[in-house]
């Protein structure tokens, strides 16, 4: 009988011992960063790396786990940094009401969330190809509603001088704080949502994914599974929102225009939505090449203004040669490493 | 009440009986695929529904659980009227299914399938936290899965299981919780001798208070594990007997056991 007899035994690693070398190693190289890295590689490289790969993570939780393509996710992410701007301090002292952070912070995150929640509730009684569009009409309904509403979003020019609370003393703008901030939030947003992928909640959501109809038949409503998890999906993609805010030291409309909203989902399918660290990985790919390809280009003469060209190429290719993106094709190359081995010895023929 | 409801069952209360339908349609455009059914199926008991191929049982199925809404008539599950109710109110009542053709989550593993199955007619189905090991629920998964011997494929991704494991798992979806109506959709299609006497002695095995209806195309196997038969015919119903009533009809034998389909 199944009961009656432990399902594991005694000599199990526990869960710390099943994590895989490089994952430790990963994690030296990325806590060791600032003792080698220069500035620029911490704030501008790595920084901005975990904030977009936060705000793709939200687009790999629900596409990943739900099904659910939305492009609203860098919406939301724009709404939070939005919000901080305007409850808290900004440039534009006739709007921004200066409240502490402890206040503005969750104001933000739940405004967000409210209103990811929203579009959620109105995009999930879609499928497929309708709520890319659905989403899609609803971040461009965003981008023009900030660029023409000066009351609340200040219209055109947004809102400057949006800075991190000077808190325990430190300058999180400075390159090493900001860094750390980063890498903290991110890793949280990581581990939250690897952990809640075998929670019953996450469990439920890809079986929404595999069989809505069965879910329903198992006792789920599948709806609000579905509106739920736009809820926990904007929360994420809201602080990678509020830290984007910070890098920038501004929000304007652009930052959640169209380019931006498309620009998220390169980032989360380039790098893989089947597992939380993809998008991550994308958005590695994304910043080394908006960062470092215009000097390519122009050592071989080309115009730095074509880097578009190369993130563009460079996502058909990997779409045409892999399209579950860069972990698929790590994930073959391990395979077909792994098939290659001397069964005997264990070592490479 | 009607008049094709038997004088048997008129006896029994409303709240004995497990399912009752009273001139239940569902049209497809044009085509009624079941048309004005009145039925009624008492608490515990075990019926099979017979018919040929396209005379609407499934989709009779489809709208006791929820998966069409009827285009006319009135469901009343345990006495409560769920005509209008989505699939997810019907089943935490206790209202359980099978697929003919196999509906499950081909990206999870055999023992992630029975929990979701588990949890679907539990509480937390919104949990963020993960579930412990000595969690009863992954307990009771366990045992459905033993129950329909798939233990050795617990870990097992769905999409590798054989045609026949994924009709064993379909029945153990269908155990879940604590059901009191299941309504199996050809569940010995497709499977050995050996599985279907597994199948056999599993519905045997039920408690007594768990009723169900079972379409089944094997008189043999139908006439082993109902007390009561209903056959079907163009979307309406023709018949309904004890499996001997059935089986000696001169009408039924003409149209279905003559015929020899199977
Ligand atoms: N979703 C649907 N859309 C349109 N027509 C349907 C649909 N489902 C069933 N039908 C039609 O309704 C009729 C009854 O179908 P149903 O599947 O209920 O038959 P059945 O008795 O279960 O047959 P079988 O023994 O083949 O499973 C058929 O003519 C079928 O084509
Ligand atoms: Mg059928």
């Amino acid at each position: 009988m199944a009961l009656a007899e432990p399902r594991k035994s005694a000599v199990q690693p526990t869960w710390v011992e099943r994590i895989p070398a490089i994952w430790w190693a990963l994690l030296l190289v990325l806590l060791t960063m600032p003792a080698w890295a220069n500035d620029f590689i911490l704030f501008q490289v790595m920084g901005w790396t975990f904030v977009l790969g936060m705000i793709a993570l939200s687009l790999m939780f629900l596409a990943g786990y739900g099904g659910m393509v939305s492009l609203i996710q860098m919406s939301v992410a724009a709404m939070a940094g939005y919000m901080v701007a305007i409850f808290g301090a900004s440039g534009v002292g006739d709007i921004s009401m200066g409240l502490p952070w402890w206040l503005y912070i969750p104001i933000a995150i739940v405004i967000a969330a409210i209103f990811g929640t929203v579009v959620g509730a109105l995009a999930v009684r879609t499928e497929g190809i309708y709520t890319i569009m659905i989403t899609l009409a609803i971040a461009s309904a965003f981008f023009y509603f900030t660029r023409q509403n000066y009351t609340i979003f200040n219209g055109y020019s947004g809102f400057n001088l949006v800075v991190p609370p000077q808190l325990f003393g430190v300058d999180w703008r400075q390159p090493m704080p900001f860094y750390y901030l980063t890498l903290g939030c991110a890793g949280l947003c990581y581990g939250a949502v690897v952990y809640v992928s075998r929670a019953p909640f996450g469990l439920a959501l890809q079986g929404v994914r595999d069989n809505p109809r069965r879910m329903a038949a198992l006792g789920f409503n599948v709806t609000a599974h579905r509106v739920a998890s736009y809820t926990f999906a904007s929360v994420i993609a809201s602080i990678g929102g509020i830290l984007l805010v910070w890098q920038n030291a501004q929000i304007a409309p652009g930052t959640a225009g169209i380019p931006a909203v498309i620009d998220i989902l390169v980032i989360a399918v380039i790098g893989g939505i089947t597992r939380p660290i993809g998008p991550f990985i994308g958005a590695l790919i994304y910043v080394l090449l908006r960062t470092f390809s215009p000097d390519v280009l122009l050592a071989f003469g080309l115009s730095g203004e074509r880097f578009k060209l190369l993130v563009g190429l460079g996502f058909l290719a990997l779409v045409f040669f892999s399209p579950d993106g860069v972990l698929g094709l790590w994930e073959r190359w391990r395979a077909r490493r792994a098939r290659r081995r001397d069964p005997l010895t264990g070592g490479e023929e | 009440m009607t008049e094709t409801v038997p004088a048997g069952r008129l006896s029994s209360v409303s709240s004995g009986n497990a399912l009752e339908l009273r001139g239940v349609t569902k049209m497809f455009g044009a085509l009624a695929a079941i048309s004005d059914i009145t039925l009624t199926v008492r608490s515990g008991e075990r019926r099979a529904v017979l018919g040929s191929n396209g005379a609407g049982k499934t989709t009779l199925f489809n709208c006791v659980t929820g998966d069409f809404l009827p285009t006319g008539g009135t469901i009343r599950l345990f006495g409560e009227d769920v005509t209008r109710f989505p699939a997810y109110e019907r089943i935490r009542r206790g209202l359980r299914r099978t697929y003919q053709i196999s509906l499950l989550f081909n990206g999870l593993t055999v023992a992630d399938n029975v929990y979701l199955a588990c949890r679907g007619v539990s509480r937390g189905r919104f949990s963020f936290l993960r579930p412990r090991e000595s969690d009863a629920l992954i307990a009771r998964a366990d045992e459905l899965i033993a129950a329909v011997h798939l233990q050795d494929w617990r870990d097992i991704s769905v999409a590798n299981l054989s045609y026949g494991q994924q009709r064993q798992l379909e029945i153990a979806l269908a155990l879940a919780g604590a059901p009191r109506l299941i309504l199996f959709d050809e569940p010995a299609a497709g499977l050995s001798p050996t599985e279907r006497s597994e199948l056999i002695a599993i519905l045997q095995g039920l408690p007594g208070h768990i009723g169900y209806i079972i379409i089944e195309h094997d008189m043999d196997v139908a006439l082993r594990v109902a007390e009561s038969v209903t056959m079907m015919h163009n979307g309406t119903i023709f018949k309904e007997g004890t499996p001997e009533e059935i089986e000696n009809d001169q009408e039924v034998q003409e149209l279905y056991l003559g015929d020899g389909h199977a």
